[in-house]
């Protein structure tokens, strides 16, 4: 009798998996989308917005995200279960997770480490001194009643944050802007519900329960979708590049909520909404958008935004208000009686630290802080003469820095610009083909130096490069000169061998032969492509030409 | 009522500032900290300068039911909530001017740092056992928050005083 029931929760929650998972995939593209396809997303978020009268561009919007970061670490923040994805449900919960009475937090060091080294990379003022608090609410996936969190005193304050946004068509020159972050905390995670609909039940999965988070608060500095969409993604590299979130969007890693008002410029900002738990970029990119010109429309009606807390609904591209949680919330912060102020030390105040080893150096972490995206960026350009935009691509691909400078320096001689050119078009088309990351790629940097210098030096066609790069990645993993000869793929470079088939082209042709001489030399693309169609496209271009010119002038 | 009995024996006379001595040392005192007292000391509060009786409205009521889960809808409860209420009162004739609050008395200790390793965790069964509802390894809650049904709230003007209605 009961096995009917269970299939149908199975299968409900397959769907919600697997739809996670289409999700997931939307994300991966997007990171790419923001820089190379910013275009595409406006027009996609345009026709979801709601329409405008006539003077919009007379308002203001002002935008201020809260962003969750959960930390990559091996435990949780307070107890010693793992931290880990998509594991089968509350087999990663302590004691402590639960709430079992009696049980006590113990500060993970790792956790903390992970604040320091972001509050450093985000230049913030770090408190040697910061304080645990407890904030209440009453939900199935909190089994404590509160979650401990740094309200008062938290890790690091003031800090900013810096990035580039590129008009994609070039019509612009990129423009730089800054973000002031108002703090870091760190809290814990909260476990997951399962809403089962057809059985109006909440399954509780605990596995997320007590996560190590990093809260991380911008004042607002934002004035548009964009801005926000761009800053969220230097965050996301940021925060990778120092190893302190994995940044995965679409498994929840990082989060981001958004306040968003509008308001007549030199206005004081108007009343603004809230959008919870948004899971991509391109997502924080449309629900901003849309949620400004709902603001607008309100308020160009003669109407008033209320101040109420939103989600994005991706079916529909539209905010929508949130079940209300019982008006305004209390949350009856406290101290939490069970955490002693969490004190940092520095090289000047360790020796009076009474466990050197069980306490936390300012400044032994940030020797350990590596190079951050920006700087990658000025030094890529400085170093190799690049252009800004490629750099911004290069590092936007976790490992094409290290491919691209591995290909350099193999060969000193190697035009960095082209062998940009060619990891940013051919490689990253390959590689998004097959979804790979650029460290899977079967196409190592020793093999894309080689098609590089094959195809500098005049060996092979770029359009046979194109062909080679699709056969590395269709598995064939011989060496490129084997896979060249085998196809009967170098270019022909040979004198005579070119003579003679442009000889067959002119005789074939005598019309185009006598409209060239007759002043109209744009006929020879003509001839050129006729030679390239009996060749497969292997000729030799520049002797090509050369030929066919010189038999026709003569 | 362990609570109402206290609130009131203190109320009717006054609270104890410094330590609560027992009988038995101060009596000899022989050998004990000088800064013990003989005698148990304390200061009169008038009355007259506490917070007003606080009256509670509906909306508190079922609010703090909501918060504690716990159900006090009735006079007697109502009255011994207005008795701790009058009671923490007591505590604003103490002056703080210029003491920095105190969070706890660790204060002043290291707190513990973990290395970050796993040792915890892979005991579902267990943790399981304390749930009233499970399914397929998943705890079983009902869906969302779902507000309580209001009801008529009970009254009390602080009058009623020894009426009991501990239904």
């Amino acid at each position: 009798m009961a096995a009917p029931t269970l299939e149908i929760k199975t299968l409900g929650l397959g769907l919600r998996l697997s739809s996670k998972g289409a999700s997931n995939r939307l994300t991966n593209r997007s990171l790419r989308i923001l820089f190379t396809r910013a275009s595409r997303c406006k027009t996609t978020s345009t026709m979801l917005r709601p329409r405008l009268s006539k003077d919009s561009s007379a308002w203001e919007s002002v935008i201020g995200l809260e962003l969750h970061a959960q930390i990559a670490s091996k435990s949780k923040l307070f107890s010693a279960s793992k931290v880990q994805f998509m594991a089968p449900p509350n087999s990663l919960v302590s004691h402590f997770d639960a709430a079992l009475p009696g049980t006590l937090p113990v500060l993970n060091k790792r956790c903390v480490e992970a604040g320091v080294i972001t509050a450093i990379a985000l230049s913030c003022h770090i408190n040697k001194r910061s304080l645990f608090d407890r904030k209440h609410y009453f939900y199935a996936d909190l089994p404590s009643g509160y979650q401990i969190t740094q309200q008062r005193v938290p890790i690091a304050t003031d800090g900013q944050l810096t990035f580039t946004l590129f008009d994609e068509k070039r019509r612009h020159d990129p423009t730089r802007h800054r973000v002031r972050i108002k703090q870091i905390q760190l809290e814990q995670d909260s476990g997951k519900s399962l809403h089962d609909d057809v059985n109006h039940e909440t399954l509780v999965d605990l596995n997320r329960a007590g996560v190590g988070l990093m809260e991380i608060v911008t004042e607002p500095d934002l004035s548009s979708a964009l801005e926000a969409a761009a800053m969220v993604r230097e965050l996301q590299l940021i925060l990778q590049c120092i190893g302190t979130c994995d940044g995965r969007m679409d498994q929840g890693s990082l989060r981001v909520d958004a306040n968003v008002s509008v308001n007549r410029p030199g206005d004081p900002p108007g009343v603004r909404a809230e959008i919870k738990n948004i899971n991509s970029i391109r997502f924080v990119k449309n629900a901003i958008d849309f949620e400004i010109a709902r603001q607008t429309e309100l308020l160009e009606n003669g109407m008033e935004v209320s101040a109420e807390t939103r989600s994005y609904d991706l079916k529909l591209g539209e905010t929508v208000p949130m079940r209300d949680k019982e008006g305004k919330q209390d949350y009856r912060f406290m101290p939490e009686p069970n955490l002693p102020p969490l004190i940092l030390y520095d090289n000047a105040t360790i020796h009076t630290a009474s466990d050197a080893r069980s306490v936390v150096n300012i400044d032994e972490v940030r020797g350990r802080l590596p190079e951050l995206p920006e700087a990658k960026r000025q030094r890529l350009v400085k170093d190799y003469g690049i252009r800004l935009d490629s750099a911004v691509k290069l590092v936007n691909e976790d490992g094409l820095v290290n491919f691209f400078e591995a290909v350099i320096s193999e060969d000193r001689e190697r035009d960095p610009k082209k062998v940009v050119n060619w990891l940013e078009t051919e490689l990253l088309k390959s590689l998004n083909d097959h979804d790979l990351p650029v460290f899977k790629s079967p196409m190592d940097p020793t093999k894309l130096g080689e098609l590089h210098d094959l195809m500098t030096k005049g060996a092979i066609s770029a359009n046979i490069g194109k062909k080679l790069m699709a056969e590395i990645f269709q598995g064939d993993s011989r060496p490129i000169t084997q896979i060249i000869n085998e196809k009967g793929w170098a270019q022909i470079t040979d004198r005579q061998e070119l003579n003679q088939l442009c000889e067959q082209v002119l005789k074939k042709d005598q019309a185009l032969v006598d409209s060239y001489k007759s002043g109209n030399t744009r006929v020879i693309n003509r001839l050129m492509g006729e030679v390239q169609k009996m060749t497969q496209g292997r000729a030799d271009p520049v002797i090509t030409r050369d030929i066919l010119t010189d038999k026709m002038t003569r | 009522m362990y609570h109402l009995v206290m609130s009131r024996r203190i109320l009717s006379s006054c609270i104890l500032v410094l330590q609560a001595t027992n009988q038995r040392l101060c009596s000899s005192n022989g050998g004990l900290h000088p800064k013990i007292p003989r005698k148990p000391t304390w200061k009169e509060i008038n009355s007259t300068n506490l917070p007003k009786e606080p009256v509670i409205d509906e909306q508190t009521i079922q609010r703090l039911e909501r918060l504690a889960l716990v159900d006090f809808n009735n006079v007697a409860g109502i009255q011994r909530l207005t008795e701790a209420i009058k009671l923490a009162d007591q505590i604003q004739m103490v002056d703080t001017t210029g003491v920095e609050p105190l969070d706890s008395v660790l204060e002043d200790r290291t707190l513990y740092l973990r290395e970050d390793e796993v040792t915890e965790g892979n005991c579902a069964e267990e943790i399981l056992q304390n749930a009233a509802k499970t399914c397929e390894e998943y705890f079983v809650a009902p869906p969302g928050n779902i507000p309580l049904p209001p009801k008529p709230v009970a009254r009390y003007d602080g009058h009623q005083s020894d009426e009991q209605d501990c239904s």
